[in-house]
This record gives structure tokens, sequence and C-alpha cells, in this order.
């Protein structure tokens, strides 16, 4: 599998000899990517503040959780990614594999189920495959001539189908497009003709229907919901309508740290997790929509340039796709709360409060550092 | 063959790809990224204006503040009717985690029945705002509020709520003339001042209470507060206090009511008392009575069924609405009539051979005592109650005259000021008759409404007004039951007040006076068993009325009837002659006879230094008050 590193990496080092190799390059971070970071962090951390009710606990917490977080990144960007690309199958397999335990253990418990627990641990499968996904698919498309045939799609098909179709029956319909979104965004990268996304967007608008009828009724819900939220002020539609308000309300220079009405009231559901961005367009107004927004794009061009840079398939793939699925959060977040999109379970990454994705976020990151500081082992 | 393909790969072109790849990404990022800061812009700066009253809307509400209902008192100061705080369960279920648990562990708390549960759990289902508390259950008692304390940690998002209610410490006695307040029905709800009553839920029935529910509900205030979105109030912007209801002062002496009430001793009737020169009802017992109490919380259909099932009738204010025929205590006011329209003179002695003739008519009309009474003047005619006499007279006058001159003591009028559900009575005369049975008055009828019977009708409180206005030489003073509104005192003369009864020769009045004087100490008085010993010049004059049935629909009951057929006996009475300080009027239904004792005792009562008025414990507080002594 790793043939192709081997067979490389001997010229790289010839031609690299004696050349001195800039610090962050020696311990394999992006100074760019870091501060970009770390600002947003900041801003988040900031937001999260007002939001939690000036909680100092709770930002306190996700500021030591973030911090490991970003721990855990740089340690990520440590291995080279020859090793990552060694684990892929590996960790693909486990995803998989957790996903299946946790739709039986969800059969017994009859519901809901997207937790895997063992002892005092507590493991979410779907996370986990929000990265072994496209690793896998990079990983796959890797040793393939590009672009992708007939035949590699329909081996696609396979590795990305089964772990989003356990995930959407857990039932977790955010996760499972994210997912989705992660592994569109490989094929693409990897140079899936125009004629062929083509016929997929229209088979995709004749699959609408079928997806309907296979939905649970609160996601229906939701979707009624979204495309009239008036028609149940008090109950589903409550949440946009609140948000709408709140955002609204903040006007261009918002009303002030802390002072939102619709957040410190508590008006806002789900204010510190799902819902935080409304707090930040209250509190903030558009001028703080609009700097979150630039330090969203500025960490997403980053890192599309660092995809570019990468040198070989599996990595400009693997980092393509990590960065473009950043953007759907962010996109998706703000979308829903800003009621042009349906409410589906996708926290602000970086701000919204909670661990598991702000974790595997991050390992996004560092897997994007390790591709792209270790590419000169691989220059040719 | 793999290992060819592999070698297949060109770097070149898949660098290429990827670059317009991303590219075009970028581009649509952009562009997303574009949406959403229109989106943005749309909300926060072209809507915004819209949001931020919405958001305003949201956080700030005008919550009404119901006044404090005025308190009523009688005229001792004594409290009638108060405010007392009650405490409602409520369930905010936003916040309750498990409601089954939850209501499980009320249930084993409080004991609560399980029909009330259930009630709940089937209006808790009906989607209202997040986070407003609904009723579970209202009128908490202390133990049940301790209990409840006790368990608070087991109890999230369960709350005790107080409230102020109605509590009449005296309710059976009071009942009929305080009325009562209750839940303001749909009906009452579409005539109210939605604003003023917008925080109140309880509104004045019947009685005083429904009378002076201008008065004793106060004007609402307003306060507008901010809240969160649990409805719960977090700071008040701006308050404007409400303006509690005036306390009323009543006419009434508990005392005097009180002894009136015990003295009909468990008997259906009506015992009214008036100050002659003041118009002060000073006591309007209506018996039985019922627990008024039990209408504030909202009276549980078996109970109100078993009211109104009752035979003895005692939802029915019979000092007011009952209309009984007032047999032969109409005399002494048509012994003025016949004087007045000179149609006799107080000596004119007239014979009573035991009956009465109509001209050309064999038909006779029997005096009580069959041999009669043998010649008689007005002043023994009063004294023995004699009916040849009154036929007489009634026979002269005319139905127009009589019917006429009643008119002016308030036979067949409301004359009272401010007693609700009052009737008029009847006092029947020949437009009447035609209108209402397109007949002929036939001169028979005269002679029946002659000794109050016949078509003839008054209240009990009809009967003490005339009463009243006799003892004061005809001056009308309407009775009245509020005697202080506020600070203010309502002073006659009342607006609309009844023109006085005229008569031409003032001692017209000594002469009936006298008569009735003597039917408590004549030799021959009819109630001179109940006169002996009387320390006070009093006038009274006693009658019996034939049964005239209340209810329609009473069950046919062989010991029932044969007690409910015995004719009512009436009594009234004013005391002392010279300076009349009460006039007081008593049916008791079915008693046969007798009840001049009761009106003796009432004015006994009231008038002497030593009498026998006491101060009715309040019982309800000092059971309790022993209770906790004796644990």
């Amino acid at each position: 599998m790793a043939i192709d590193f081997q067979r490389v990496a001997p010229r790289t080092q010839r031609a690299r000899v004696g050349r001195k190799r800039s610090i962050w390059l020696r311990i394999h971070l992006d100074p760019w990517l870091l501060s970009i970071l770390i600002l947003l962090i900041s801003f988040g951390l900031v937001v999260l503040y007002s939001a939690s009710g000036m909680s100092l606990s709770t930002t306190m917490a996700q500021a030591s959780r973030m911090g490991v977080a970003l721990l855990g990144a740089i340690a990520i960007a440590q291995f080279s990614p020859v090793t990552l690309f060694r684990w892929t199958p590996v960790a693909y397999g486990a995803g998989l594999l957790m996903l299946v335990a946790v739709e039986i253990m969800g059969d017994i418990g009859m519901g809901a189920q997207r937790w895997l627990e063992v002892g005092p641990l507590r493991f979410q499968p779907s996370e986990l495959m929000k990265i072994a996904m496209p690793m896998m698919l990079a990983a796959y498309l890797h040793r393939r001539p590009l672009p992708p045939t007939w035949r590699d799609l329909l081996v696609c098909g396979v590795i990305v189908g089964v772990p989003v179709l356990l995930i959407a029956r857990q039932p977790d319909l955010g996760t499972s497009l994210l997912v989705t979104c992660a592994a569109v965004f490989v094929i693409l990268l990897a140079g899936l003709s125009w004629k062929f996304i083509l016929t997929l967007v229209v088979m995709a608008g004749g699959a609408m229907p079928l997806l309907w009828i296979n939905m649970h009724d609160y996601q229906r819900q939701r979707v009624l919901t979204f495309l009239n939220p008036e028609s149940d002020p008090l109950g589903a539609g409550w949440n946009i309508i609140q948000s709408k308000t709140a955002i609204g309300s903040g006007g261009l220079e918002g009303k002030g740290w802390g002072l939102g009405t619709q957040s410190q009231l508590e008006f806002l559901p789900e204010r510190h997790t799902d819902f935080i961005v409304a707090v930040l367009g209250e509190e903030f107004g558009l001028i703080g929509m609009c700097t979150i927004l630039i330090l969203y794009l500025l960490l997403v061009s980053r890192g599309l340039v660092m995809a570019n840079n990468a040198q070989d398939t599996y990595g400009r793939l693997l980092a393509g796709s990590i960065v473009l699925t950043f953007f759907i959060y962010v996109f998706v977040n703000i979308g829903m709360v800003s009621g042009i999109l349906p409410v589906v379970g996708v926290p602000l990454p970086l701000v919204s409060y909670g661990g598991t994705s702000s974790v595997t976020l991050m390992a996004g990151f560092g897997i994007l550092m390790s591709i792209h500081t270790h590419r000169r082992l691989l220059t040719h | 063959m793999r290992k060819r393909r592999a070698n297949v790969k060109n770097h070149e072109q898949e660098v290429r790809v990827f670059r317009n790849r991303s590219l075009v990404a970028a581009l649509v990022i952009v562009l997303m990224a574009g949406a959403l800061v229109s989106r943005l812009f749309y909300l926060q700066v072209i809507e915004h204006d819209v949001f931020i009253t919405r958001s305003d809307n949201n956080r700030m509400r005008v919550e009404p503040l119901p006044p404090r209902r005025g308190l009523i008192y009688d005229r001792n100061g004594k409290l009638l009717a108060e405010n007392r705080p009650t405490y409602n369960l409520t369930i905010v279920r936003e916040r309750v985690d498990d409601l089954d648990t939850t209501l499980q562990r009320l249930i084993d708390i409080l004991d609560l029945p399980e029909d009330e549960v259930a009630t709940f759990r089937e209006r808790s289902r009906q989607r209202q705002r997040p986070y407003q508390p609904a009723l579970l259950m209202s009128d908490l008692t202390e133990d049940q509020i301790a209990r409840l304390a006790v368990n608070r940690y087991l109890l999230t998002g369960v709350e005790v709520e107080a409230q102020l209610m109605r509590y009449y410490p005296d309710p059976i006695v009071m009942s009929h003339v305080l009325g009562y307040v209750g839940r303001i029905n749909e009906e009452e709800l579409a005539e109210l001042d939605s604003g003023n009553y917008a925080g109140t839920h309880f509104i004045g029935k019947t009685g005083v209470e429904y009378t002076y529910e201008d008065q004793l509900h106060g004007k609402a205030g307003l306060r507008k507060v901010e809240t969160n979105a649990r409805g719960r109030v977090l700071r008040e912007l701006d308050r404007d206090p409400p303006v509690p209801g005036k306390d009323i002062t009543l006419t009434i002496d508990s005392r005097l009511q009180h002894m009136a009430y015990d003295l009909l001793d468990g008997r259906r009737g009506a015992i009214v008392a008036i100050q002659p020169k003041t118009g002060d009802i000073l006591a309007m017992v209506s018996a039985p009575g019922f627990d008024i109490n039990k209408f504030v919380t909202g009276i549980s259909y078996d109970d109100y069924r078993a009211l109104q099932q009752n035979l003895d009738l005692p939802l029915y204010n019979r000092a007011v609405r009952g209309q009984y025929p007032p047999g032969s205590t109409v005399k002494p006011f048509e012994a003025l009539a016949a004087l007045q329209d000179g149609v006799v003179k107080p000596n004119d002695v007239i014979y009573d051979p035991g009956y009465f003739q109509l001209p050309n008519d064999t038909r006779r009309y029997h005096n009580w005592l069959r041999w009669g009474h043998g010649r008689v003047d007005l002043e023994r005619a009063l004294e023995v109650s004699n009916n040849t006499y009154f036929y007489t007279m009634a026979y002269r006058l005319g139905i127009d005259r009589l019917s006429a001159f009643m008119h002016q003591f308030g036979f067949g009028e409301i004359t009272s000021l401010d007693v609700q559900g009052a009737s008029p009575g009847l006092m029947p005369s020949r437009e009447w008759k035609r209108e209402k049975y397109n007949q002929v008055w036939y001169p028979g009828e005269t002679l029946s409404a002659g000794i109050g019977q016949g078509y003839f009708m008054a209240t009990p409180l009809q009967l003490a007004a005339a009463t009243a206005t006799l003892a004061n030489h005809g001056h009308w003073v309407r009775p009245h039951l509020a005697k202080e509104i506020g600070d203010q005192a309502i002073q006659p003369p009342f607006a609309g007040t009844k023109p006085d009864v005229q008569v031409d020769q003032a001692r017209w009045w000594q002469d009936v006076y006298k008569g009735m004087e003597a039917v408590l100490q004549g030799s021959e008085g009819t109630a001179r068993k109940a006169g002996a010993g009387l320390k006070y010049q009093m006038a009274a004059k006693t009658g019996t009325a034939q049964v005239f049935s209340l209810g329609q629909n009473q069950k046919y009951d062989a010991d029932e009837l044969t007690e409910r057929l015995r004719d009512h006996a009436l009594f009234i009475g004013f005391a002392p002659v010279e300076d009349p300080q009460i006039a007081i009027a008593v049916i008791v239904e079915n008693a046969g006879g007798g009840v001049s004792g009761l009106g003796r005792e009432l004015t006994d009562a009231w008038l002497l230094p030593d009498g026998k008025l006491k101060d009715w414990p309040d019982t309800t507080v000092n059971e309790e008050v022993e209770s906790i002594d004796g644990d």
C-alpha cells in the first residue's frame, strides 16, 4: 500500500539535504492554521461565557476541553501521513464494527442509540466515521488512476453507504449527512466528471420522495417546521422563531456582550450548544457575524492552500475533504439558526459547547497539519 | 494487473484536476458565505425593526394586578366576608423530568384522588406556551403544603401558588344577605370590562356581593415586567397599583341576625327587621340557609344537587323572593285605607254575625270565629282580627281604591334599595286581572284581597317595609342593606324615594296603633300570650295564610304532606310605638300559628338593655384553635 512513499522518499531526502528546515516544519505545525484556530476558539469562548449565562465554570470547562483537543491535534500532526495511511483500514474497520455494535444495542434498548459505553468511557462511533470515512476513500482512490471509473465509484458507494445507513438508522440525520458530505467531497476532488455529477444531482432530486417516506416523524416535522415555522410557533417552530428574533434584534452592532435579552432571558433554546450563533448575532450584531464568518473563511482558505500543497493523492483528497466538510458545518449551523435550512443537530464548529465534535474537528486539523508539514519528505 | 493500472496514474493531471476542483470549491464557498451574509443582512438590517419589536414583546409583559376585594362588615364592625390566601398546586411540565413519576409521588404525598390526576393529564395534553404552570389542585391545606415542602427536592417543576379567596366566617346564617362570589363564567365575561377584570377570577353572583360588585371589586392595576422564557418575572419595569375595592358596612346586626335564625329553629321561614327611621335592614333571615363558602371554590355536583333537591329549598331566599299571602297582617293598612277614604270612622261599629254576605248573593264569607265577634269597631277589629269588619271595609272601598292605597305601602312593588333579587309580590287589581287572565274582577275577590288572601302576595321584606312605614306615620325610607361604602355613610333620602303615605287626620295613625297594641295586650288580642309582661309599647298584627305550595316538584310523602298542608304563620310588629326603633315581619311556613313570640323576643332583645343579643362565636376559628391546643 505504501509503495509510493517508499519509492519517492530517498530522492526527496537527497534533494533537501543541507537546506535548513523551518522550525514549524520540524515541529510539524502550521502557524497560520494554529493562529486562526486559536482566534476562533477565543472568540467562541467569549460568546460562550455570555451564552452560558456568565457561567465561568462552563466556559472554563470548554476552554480546557478545547485545549486538550488542540493538544490532540498537535499530537496527531506528529504522525506522518504514511502512518495515517497504514492505519486507515483499521480505523475504518473499527468504526464500522462499533456502528454495528451500536445498532445491535440500539435494537435491545429500543430507541435512539448513538453512544457506545465501555466502563466509564462513552464513545460515539459516528464521530470516528467523520474522519475514518474520507481517510478510507482517499486511501482507496490513492491507488486508482483518476478520475475514478464506474467500478471505483461502485466500491466507493459501498464504503460510504454501509456506515452512512447505520448512522442514519441510529437515527442521526445530521451526522449521516455530514459523513456523506465528507465522502462526496473526496470523490468530487478526485475529479469525478461534471457530467456524472449532474446525473447524480438529478437522481438525488428524484430520490427525495423516497427519503421523505423513510424519515422518522420528528425528522419530517423538522422539515415541515423549517418550511413554515409559524405553523407551530409554540412547538417545533419556537426554536427557529426565537433564534431569528435574536439575530434580527441584534441589528448591525448588536445589543452588547451579555446584554442580549433573547439569550439572557432564556427565550433561545440550546443557546450554548447548537444555537450559540444566535447569541453571537444578538449581542455582536452583523459585525460580529461577519467577523466570525471571515475567521472561518480564512481557516478554510488556509486549509485549501495546504490541501493543494499536499504531494500525493491520499493527502490531497483527505485534506481537501476535511476542509470542505468543516465549512459545511459552519454553513449548515448558521443556515439553520438563521432560518434558511431545516434544524438538524449540527453544532457551530469550535464555538458550540460540547466535546465530541470539537475533538473530531481538531483531529481533522491535526491530520491537515501532518499532511502539510511532512510533505518535504515526499517532494520530487 | 493492479500494478499496471497504478502505473497509469498521472500525477501531473491529478494535481491539475485537484487545483481546478478546489478553485470551484472555493468559489462555491464564497457564494455560500455570501448567501449567509445576505440572510444575516436581511435579518439584522432590513427586518431589524420587526425583530427588535418582537424581542421586546417577548421579554416584556403587561400583567394585570387584581385589586383586593372589599371586605364586608356588619353594623358593629364584625367581619362577614374576608379574603384568605389559598394555595394552588401547579406543575410546569417543561421542568418535570418524568411526569408519571412526579404525579405518582404527588398522589402518594397528598393522597390525591386519581380522577383529579386524570383530568390534569387530559388538560396538560393541550399544547400551550412552554413553561406555563398548569393547575393540578386548588385550595391546599396547610398540612398538604407542609408535606410538599418536605418533599420539595423530589418534585422539580411542582409549585405552590398563593391566591386570595373569599371566605365567609358565618356562611349559613349570612348566606342570603351576603350572597357569594364564584368564578366568572363566559356569560359574565362577555359583559365585563375586560381590562378591569383581567386579573380577577371571582365575581359577586348573588346578594350584597352581587349588588355592590362594582364597589367591592375596585380598580385593577397594571405592571410591566420583564420575564424570561419560562414566564418567570425577573424585573418590574413599571407599575400602576390597583385601587382596592371598598369595604362595605352593612346595616345588618349579625347578633340580631343570628338570634332570628336561631329562633326559626330549623323551620322554613323568614324574618326581616328594619329600623324604621333609617330604613336599615337589621336582620334579613331566610331559613334554612346554606354554606356559601362552598360556592366560592366551586361546589361539587353532588353537593349542588343535594341543595337543589332539598325539600326545604335552602337556596331559596324566602325573605325577599318568597311570595306569601299576607293574610290578616294587611288589616292595619286596610284600616287606614278605609279611614282615609271615609268609608268608616274609628268608632263606627259593625255587627258581625260570623259571616259577611254580598248584596244579592247568598254566599257567606265567614269570620274565622264561626259564631262571630258581635259588635266590632276598628280597634276591636284589629285586636281580634275580625274578618267580617274587613270584608265590609274591602267591599266599601272596592278593589280599585284598596289596591291603590296598598300600593302606597309598597305592596306589589319593589321598594328596597339594594336587595338583590327582591320580588314585587302581587297587589291584584281589576286591570291586572284583565291583562293576566282576560277576566273580569268579581266582587268576591275584593273580599279575599281584604283579608290578604286570594291573589294578594307579599314578601317578608315588603311586609317589614310596610310595617316600618306604618310605624313612621307613613314616612317612607327605603329599606337597604349597605350602611357605609368605603368611608362614606349612605344617608337617606335615597334616589327615587317613594312618596309618603298621606292621611287627612294624623290621629288615624294612633287609632290603628291602638288596635295593634291591643293585639298584644288586649284581653282578646290574638297575640296576648306573646304580649304578656311587655315592658314597652308595641304594635303588632298576626296573620295566617293558607298554604301555597312553594316548590312544584315536591315528592309525595304522607307525613311530610300533612305537615306541609298546615297554614303559614305570620307576624308583623314595631316598637316602641311612640318612638319606633324596630319593625319586624316574621313568616314561618306551615307553623299553623303562634309565631308572635318570635317577634316579641326579637324586639325584647333589640330594645331592652339586658337583651339577649350575643356575639356569635366564630366557630370555625375556635374549633381549629381548640384542636391544636388539644394536641
